[in-house]
C-alpha cells in the first residue's frame, strides 16, 4: 500500500512539486539562516580558536567574553605559575589600538601581544614573512583581511609602516587569522611591544594563557587556579561557550535569526499544508474507493503519513543541499559568516518533520472521516 | 419488522441466500431536515443471481446497495450478507469483510490515475497483502480474459471509457469476491460499451457461488438480469423475473 501511496503522490506532478517546493523552501531557509547564525557565533570566538596550544585561559573574575578586557596586574602571571597543576603560563595582551597610516588616515585595530620568549599565542597561518621576524625592532604581523581593508587592491608588501601610540610599527608578515565579529584588522606583536602600542594603563595584562600538567584534567586545574588565585580560569572550550552565551543573551542576534527561521517554518508549513490538502481533496474519491474495498483507516493513515514523510525527506535533502551549496558558493566572494555543524542539520530535520506532520494533519483528518459510501455518490 | 435487537439467526436462512435484508430503514439528518431514504426494505438475493436494482433518482437504490456492501449502517433493520450479520459486526471487521468478500464496480470507475490498468486491477489483492508482482500478474490474467491483454501498462487516461470500466470490473472480481456490487456501471458509457460491459458482468462475474447486484437507471440492461427489483420512495415496489433467467420471485 505504501507503493500505491507513492504512486498517488507522484502521479500529480504539479501538486507533488508544490508540496516539495514548500518543504524545500522551509528547509533551505531554516538551514541557511541557522548556519549564518552559527557562523556569526563562530566569529565571536575566532580569537580564542586562533590561539592554539594553551588549554587554559585565566582572566579577571568579571570577564564575560573575549572582548570584555579587564586588565590584571603583571604579578598575576606568577601567581598562576605558582599553582601546582600548571605546567607553564604566559602573558597575553588583547586590546584596541588606533593606527595612523602612511597617508595620515586612521584605523582602529585589534592588538594582540604574545609572549616574547615563547611566542605562545601566535597565529598559525603565516603565509608571508616569518614568525621569528617578530623579534625584529618594531615588527608586527598583520592579518590578510586587515591588510586588504587598509590597502585595498594593493599587493602584499612587507616593510610597510604605520604608527600606533606614536610608535613605529613595521609589517614583517601576513597571516591568515580568522575573521572576528568586530571586523577590525588584527595586529600581532610581542607582549612587551604591544603594551607600548596600547594606550597607557596602570594594569595591562589581559589574559594569562596556561597549560595543565600532563595527565591532569584541565577543568580540575582551572578550579585549582581559581581557588588559589581568585581569578577566573576557563578551559579553551569553556571560554568559547561563555563568549557565545554572552552574545546569545546580550544581543538581539538570536531573536532576529529565530524570527527568520520561524517565518521559514510557517511559510513552508502553509505552502506544503495547503498543497497537500488540495492533493488529498483531489484524491478523496480514490481514498474512499480504497476504504470501500477494505483498506482500514490505520492503513490510510500510514499511507498519508508515508506520503508526507517521502515529501519531507526529498524536501529536506534538497533544502539542506541548497543551503550547503549556498554556503560553499558564497565563501569566495562574500564576507558571509556561514558554518553548518551537524546540529543545524538535526534541527532542520526536526523542523521539516513537524512541517510535514502539520501539513498532513488536515489531510489525515479529511481522509479518515471520509465515508467509504462516497464512492456510490456519482 | 426485525430490529437490531432481534437479529435473525443465520442458520434460519436458506443456504442459497447471499443477501438477506429485512425491514431496513435509513434516515439522514434530524428534525426538520430528516430524510427517510429507506422506509422498510425486504430483499433476498440468492447465490448465482444477478439482481438489478432499478428506480428513479432518489428512490434509495444507492443507499440500499451501500448498506448491503457494508459501507453504510442502516438506521434499523436486519442485514445478513454471506451469512454474516452486518448489524452486529464491528466496523473493524466490516472493513475486513468488504476486503475479503465484496467487489465493487463504481459509476465513475474510481481508478487510481497514477496506476496502470494491471496495477489498478491488482489493488484489492494489494489491500489483502499480496506481493506486488504476484498481484499484478494475477490481475493481468483477469484483464486478459476481459480483452485488455494489450492494455496492461496503460494509464486510465490512455484508455477509453469502456476499457476503464473493464479494468474496474477486473478489479472487482480479481480477488474472487462472493458479492459483486455494481453502481450504475453503464451510465458513463455509450450504448455499445454499456452492452459490452453488462455482457462481461453476466458472463464472467456471475458465478454459482457469487451474487451480483447492479444498480442502474438504464432499462436497456434489464435483459441481463435474473430478477429486477423496482424501488420507489425508499421501498421495493416489486421484484420481477428478468429476461436473462427466470428465478422465483422475491417474497417481498
Amino acid at each position: 500500500m505504501l507503493w500505491i501511496a507513492w504512486k498517488m503522490l507522484i502521479g500529480n506532478r504539479v501538486k507533488y512539486l508544490g508540496i516539495v517546493f514548500g518543504v524545500v523552501f522551509a528547509a533551505l531557509l531554516i538551514a541557511q539562516q541557522s548556519s549564518i547564525f552559527c557562523g556569526l557565533m563562530f566569529l565571536t570566538v575566532s580569537q580564542i580558536r586562533d590561539v592554539e596550544g594553551p588549554g587554559i585561559w585565566v582572566m579577571d573574575p568579571n570577564v564575560q567574553f573575549i572582548d570584555d578586557i579587564k586588565p590584571l596586574p603583571d604579578t598575576d602571571l606568577f601567581r598562576v605559575k605558582g599553582v601546582s597543576g600548571v605546567e607553564w603560563a604566559v602573558r597575553f595582551y588583547k586590546g584596541l589600538a588606533r593606527a595612523r597610516m602612511e597617508q595620515g588616515e586612521f584605523h582602529q585595530m585589534i592588538l594582540l601581544g604574545i609572549d616574547d620568549a615563547t611566542l605562545v599565542g601566535a597565529p598559525e597561518g603565516i603565509f608571508m614573512g616569518s614568525l621569528a621576524d617578530l623579534r625584529k625592532p618594531h615588527a608586527v604581523l598583520l592579518d590578510d583581511a586587515g591588510y586588504k581593508q587598509i590597502w585595498p587592491g594593493e599587493p602584499y608588501i612587507l616593510g610597510r609602516v604605520f604608527e600606533m601610540n606614536d610608535r613605529r610599527a613595521v609589517v614583517v608578515g601576513i597571516t591568515k587569522a580568522s575573521r572576528t565579529f568586530q571586523t577590525f584588522p588584527i595586529v600581532y606583536t610581542l607582549y612587551s611591544r604591544a603594551v607600548l602600542f596600547a594606550p597607557p594603563e596602570r594594569k595591562v595584562l589581559s589574559f594569562v594563557l596556561a597549560q595543565p600538567r600532563p595527565g591532569l584534567n584541565a577543568t580540575a586545574v582551572c578550579q585549582e587556579i581559581t581557588a588559589q588565585t581568585g581569578l577566573q580560569a576557563l578551559t579553551r572550550e569553556a571560554f568559547m561557550q561563555k563568549t557565545i552565551r554572552h552574545f546569545l543573551a546580550k544581543t538581539g542576534i538570536p531573536v532576529n535569526f529565530a524570527i527568520t527561521v520561524l517565518l521559514g517554518f510557517i511559510v513552508g508549513t502553509a505552502i506544503a499544508g495547503q498543497t497537500f490538502y488540495l492533493f488529498t481533496v483531489e484524491n478523496i474519491k480514490q481514498f474512499g474507493a480504497l476504504k470501500a474495498m477494505g483498506t482500514s483507516n490505520w492503513t490510510i493513515l500510514v499511507m498519508v503519513l508515508a506520503q508526507a514523510m517521502q515529501v519531507g525527506a526529498i524536501g529536506y535533502g534538497l533544502g539542506v543541499g541548497l543551503a550547503a551549496l549556498f554556503g560553499w558558493g558564497s565563501r569566495g566572494f562574500t564576507k558571509l559568516a556561514f558554518f553548518m555543524p551537524w546540529q543545524v542539520l538535526a534541527i532542520t530535520a526536526v523542523a521539516v518533520f513537524f512541517i510535514v506532520v502539520l501539513a498532513s494533519l488536515l489531510s489525515i483528518r479529511r481522509v479518515l472521516v471520509v465515508d467509504p459510501a462516497i464512492v456510490f455518490r456519482g | 419488522m426485525m430490529t437490531t435487537d432481534q437479529p435473525r439467526p443465520n442458520n434460519a436462512l436458506p443456504s442459497d441466500v447471499a443477501v438477506h435484508v429485512r425491514g431496513v430503514t435509513k434516515d439522514f439528518g434530524t428534525g426538520g431536515s430528516l430524510t427517510k431514504a429507506l422506509r422498510g426494505v425486504d430483499l433476498d438475493v440468492p447465490y448465482g443471481e444477478m439482481l438489478i436494482l432499478a428506480g428513479p433518482s432518489g428512490c434509495g437504490k444507492t443507499t440500499l446497495v451501500s448498506i448491503v456492501a457494508g459501507t453504510l449502517a442502516p438506521t434499523d433493520g436486519d442485514v445478513v450478507v454471506l451469512g454474516k450479520n452486518l448489524i452486529a459486526m464491528p466496523n473493524r471487521l466490516k472493513v475486513r469483510f468488504r476486503r475479503d468478500n465484496v467487489g465493487f464496480v463504481f459509476q465513475s470507475y474510481n481508478l487510481l490515475p497514477a496506476l496502470t490498468a494491471a496495477e489498478n486491477a491488482a489493488v484489492p489483492l494489494l489491500i489483502a497483502g499480496w506481493r506486488r508482482a504476484r498481484a499484478v500478474e494475477a490481475a493481468s490474467e483477469v484483464l486478459d480474459t476481459l480483452g485488455l491483454g494489450d492494455r496492461l501498462t496503460r494509464l486510465p487516461t490512455e484508455l477509453s471509457g469502456g476499457q476503464q470500466q473493464r479494468v474496474a470490473i477486473a478489479r472487482a472480481i480479481v480477488h474472487q469476491p462472493r458479492l459483486l456490487v455494481c453502481d450504475e456501471p453503464t451510465s458513463a458509457l455509450d450504448a455499445k460499451n454499456g452492452r459490452i460491459t453488462m455482457e462481461l458482468i453476466a458472463r464472467i462475474a456471475v458465478q454459482p457461488d457469487r451474487a451480483v447486484i447492479v444498480v442502474t437507471h438504464d432499462s436497456r440492461v434489464y435483459s441481463f438480469a435474473d430478477r429486477i427489483a423496482l424501488m420507489e420512495d425508499g421501498r421495493i415496489e416489486s421484484v420481477e423475473a428478468g429476461m436473462h433467467q427466470a428465478h422465483p420471485a422475491n417474497p417481498a
